[in-house]
């Protein structure tokens, strides 16, 4: 054995000790386990990462978000639209300094499909208490396809910075019965 | 003095008196250089890392928004970037040069590296403090900042690429000139591999601003966001797993400074470091983990960094640097039990204080962290909340820092050739320093996983149109990471002491021995000393010693990593349906 300061013996490549080479067995186990549980609960878990996505620019989203607003809207709240789309339907719904537009009412148990983007930078979608959170970029539409299990009223919190006004850009989701 | 200079070619020796090494004077002065500056942006980054942690302990909330958002900003840059790249330099020209008995090449190329990353650094900084790139350490487009900002960037970026160059020069020049025999020292080949992971970031990092500063410019129309975090994060990322290899090769380091430890068998240690090299880069991926516009097959392939070949490589090193330190100290005659060796260990030495805190901080909580918010799904669980920093302090700042203090003390008597001062605070350092981490990291695990967003300056949302309601566990997680950093402040503020008062007033002296307070234990007579002379009676000590007690812990670490694994798939499952 050498000091690791020091140029090793010529001929190091020798066999490892045997509970040096167990352990790199147990830890490559390990590893492979890691590995699987990906696939495994892509195949069988409810919850994955949205995997849809297409481009869009931004002041098209922007119309295509109005158009939907305008389709069902049920009331305003702080100047902001609040609307209700069928169950099962497509919902829409944009970040841009400082706000979410518009705020949306959904139903337990139903699944819907939020096509969410940006209109000026990169926003973050933060879902409280249920802590789930997506990147948002202006350019490009994420689509979550999601189904609430439960009643209430959620914060929709931005936790990307997007500049001076970061920590105002908040908003709700509300899910009824 | 007793300095035996010698000329060589146009080089000019010393032969340490501690280790017999041969140092080319001129890799000494840049050694000192980067490690000076390394020191100074410690010190900035450190004094706002106080001032953004009493902001987010909400009970203070010290700073105004823009201050905050800016302050984040810098010490971003200053911690990540400026600190511990130049600490690495003077890691290279240590590894490269000094412990290969080598000449430095190129010298006069080694200063404009280093006046290029100190002007890069200040230049991030003076447009930073002026207000001018309020974007984050990230920036990311289409966040604007003052193309100078970027400007900094590509220069430090250019003099650290310089500085790698020499560092692989030097080896090259080492061995033509037949200053070493066969294969380098382990911990040169760890540095090479972080060197090697260095010149692929750096790249990344150039592909990143260049095209940045000619959109700040107006010159370039349009600037993808989704491209532009894809390259980021090719710097970003890797330019951690740099500070990885580094430390790794420094806990080897410190494990044979402290405890004479040796390497059990360089096989397996320079494959864990092979590993590295060829699949780290794929954890760059780790930040797009919920970004649209990838694919669930691409994202498994880079976050599990192909099969988790590089998480393998860290948990072989957190065997093997134990396990040397333990066969090391069973030769030395400590053999009671399973871990008679471990309280036996030179706690006092700051150098293996430092060694065994910063492996536990790094593995426990950052590595065990890293791995589950990494994982595809579980990052929807943590992606830009709290969690995420209070993993990489635990990795970064914990770790690497922690790993880097730890070694400068060293440093110190045998580079700077000056007798280290305060010992005792030397001593006591990395336990202050180690506990803060420790809240900060914990305090901000707890937070995040509680939603806490990172990068934010209000989580009661007083002024938004909108509330937010927050538990009140939160506030005590808060307070967790408050306490945190002002703990962890006042030990950077004892390593800052401790440099200071030893590069500027301590005596200067040729060093008799490498340890500082505590020369590594050893029962009189046992086989392993270097005293031959001495009868071999009542030790006891075994001359072919397995890490009986290392491989308990191990077994321990890897239920603690499964039960926080598993727990945080039970927490997604709770989730809301979602695809």
């Amino acid at each position: 054995m050498a000091s690791p300061l020091a140029p090793p013996e010529r001929v190091w490549w020798k066999p490892a000790g045997l509970l040096e080479k167990t352990w790199v067995r147990i830890a490559f186990v390990w590893c492979l386990f890691l590995t699987a549980m990906m696939p495994i609960w892509f195949l069988m878990g409810k919850q994955n990462v949205p995997g849809e996505s297409y481009r869009i620019d931004p002041p098209a989203f922007r119309e295509r978000v109005m158009a939907f607003v305008e389709q069902y809207r049920v009331g305003e709240e702080q100047g902001i639209p609040v609307v209700e789309p069928p169950p099962g339907s497509d919902v829409y719904l944009f970040g841009r300094m400082f706000q979410w537009y518009p705020i949306v009412k959904l139903k337990v148990g139903e699944t819907y499909r939020l096509h969410v983007s940006s209109l000026d930078v990169q926003h973050g979608f933060s879902l409280q208490p249920l802590n789930i959170n997506l990147q948002i970029l202006p350019g490009y539409v994420h689509v979550i396809t999601v189904t609430p299990t439960r009643a209430g009223e959620y914060s929709l919190v931005c936790n990307e910075y997007c500049g001076l006004g970061h920590h105002i850009m908040v908003s709700k989701l509300i899910v009824t019965e | 003095m007793a300095t035996r200079a010698l000329e060589w070619g146009r080089a000019q020796f010393r032969t340490c008196s501690a280790t017999g090494l041969q140092v080319d004077l001129a890799a000494e002065r840049l050694i000192k250089a980067n490690a000076v500056a390394a020191v100074l942006f410690l010190t900035l980054g450190g004094i706002l890392a106080l001032l953004i942690a009493l902001t987010r302990w909400q009970v203070i909330h010290l700073l105004p928004a823009d201050l905050f958002y800016r302050f984040v900003t810098a010490h971003g840059f200053n911690m990540l970037v400026a600190w511990i790249v130049f600490f690495e330099v003077a890691g290279l020209y240590l590894g490269g040069v000094v412990l290969l008995n080598a000449r430095q090449v190129a010298p006069r190329l080694g200063w404009l590296a280093w006046l290029l990353m100190v002007f890069g650094a200040v230049l991030v900084n003076v447009i930073v403090f002026l207000g001018k790139a309020d974007v984050m350490f990230t920036a990311y487009v289409p966040l604007k900042a003052d193309p100078l900002f970027y400007v900094g960037y590509i220069l430090f970026a250019v003099g650290a690429l310089i500085a790698v160059g020499i560092f692989f020069a030097s080896l090259v020049v080492a061995k033509l000139e037949g200053r070493y025999e066969g294969s380098v020292p382990l911990v040169t080949f760890g540095l090479a591999t972080a060197a090697t992971i260095a010149v692929y970031t750096l790249l990344s990092g150039a592909i990143t601003f260049v095209p940045a500063f000619f959109w700040s410019l107006g010159l370039l129309e349009n600037y993808d966001p989704g491209f532009y975090r894809n390259v980021f994060w090719g710097f970003g990322h890797p330019a951690q797993q740099i500070n990885l290899a580094a430390m790794v090769s420094i806990w080897y380091a410190l494990a044979a400074f402290t405890t004479g430890a040796q390497v059990l068998n360089e096989k397996v240690s320079r494959f864990a470091f092979i590993l590295y090299i060829l699949f780290i880069n794929l954890g760059a991926a780790h930040h797009l983990l919920t970004d649209p516009g990838y694919g669930f097959t691409w994202k498994v392939t880079n976050t599990s960094y192909a099969m988790y070949l590089a998480v393998l490589a860290s948990m072989i090193h957190a065997f093997t640097i134990p396990a040397s330190v333990e066969v090391s100290l069973r030769r030395r005659g400590f053999t009671r039990g399973l871990f008679g060796w471990l309280r036996s260990a030179p706690w006092r030495e700051p150098g293996f204080a430092a060694l065994a805190i910063s492996m536990l901080l790094f593995g426990w909580i950052g590595g065990v962290t890293g791995v589950v918010i990494g994982t595809e799904q579980l990052n929807m669980l943590a992606h830009n909340t709290l969690r995420v920093p209070g993993h990489f302090h635990a990795t970064v700042v914990g770790g690497t820092t922690l790993a880097f203090m730890g070694f400068t003390y060293y440093v110190i008597p045998l580079i700077f050739r000056r007798e280290l001062k305060l010992k005792r605070w030397a001593s006591l350092q990395p336990y202050v320093f180690g506990l803060g981490m420790l809240l900060v990291s914990v305090g901000m695990i707890a937070a995040g996983l509680q939603g806490v967003a990172r990068r934010h300056w209000d989580i009661t949302f007083a002024n938004a149109p909108f509330p937010a309601p927050i538990p009140g566990t939160v506030d005590l997680a808060l307070a967790v990471l408050g306490i945190g950093a002002l703990i962890s402040v006042v030990g950077g503020a004892m390593y800052i002491a401790v440099v200071l008062a030893s590069v500027l007033t301590g005596k200067r002296v040729e060093p008799k021995s490498v340890t500082l307070v505590q020369a590594p234990p050893e029962v009189a007579g046992s086989p392993g000393t270097e005293n031959p002379g001495a009868p071999a009676v009542g030790a006891g000590a075994e001359e072919h010693p397995e890490p009986r007690g290392t491989f308990v812990i191990v077994l321990v670490f890897l239920m603690f990593f499964a039960a926080y694994y598993l727990a945080n798939w039970w927490l997604l499952g709770r989730a809301w349906f979602i695809r």
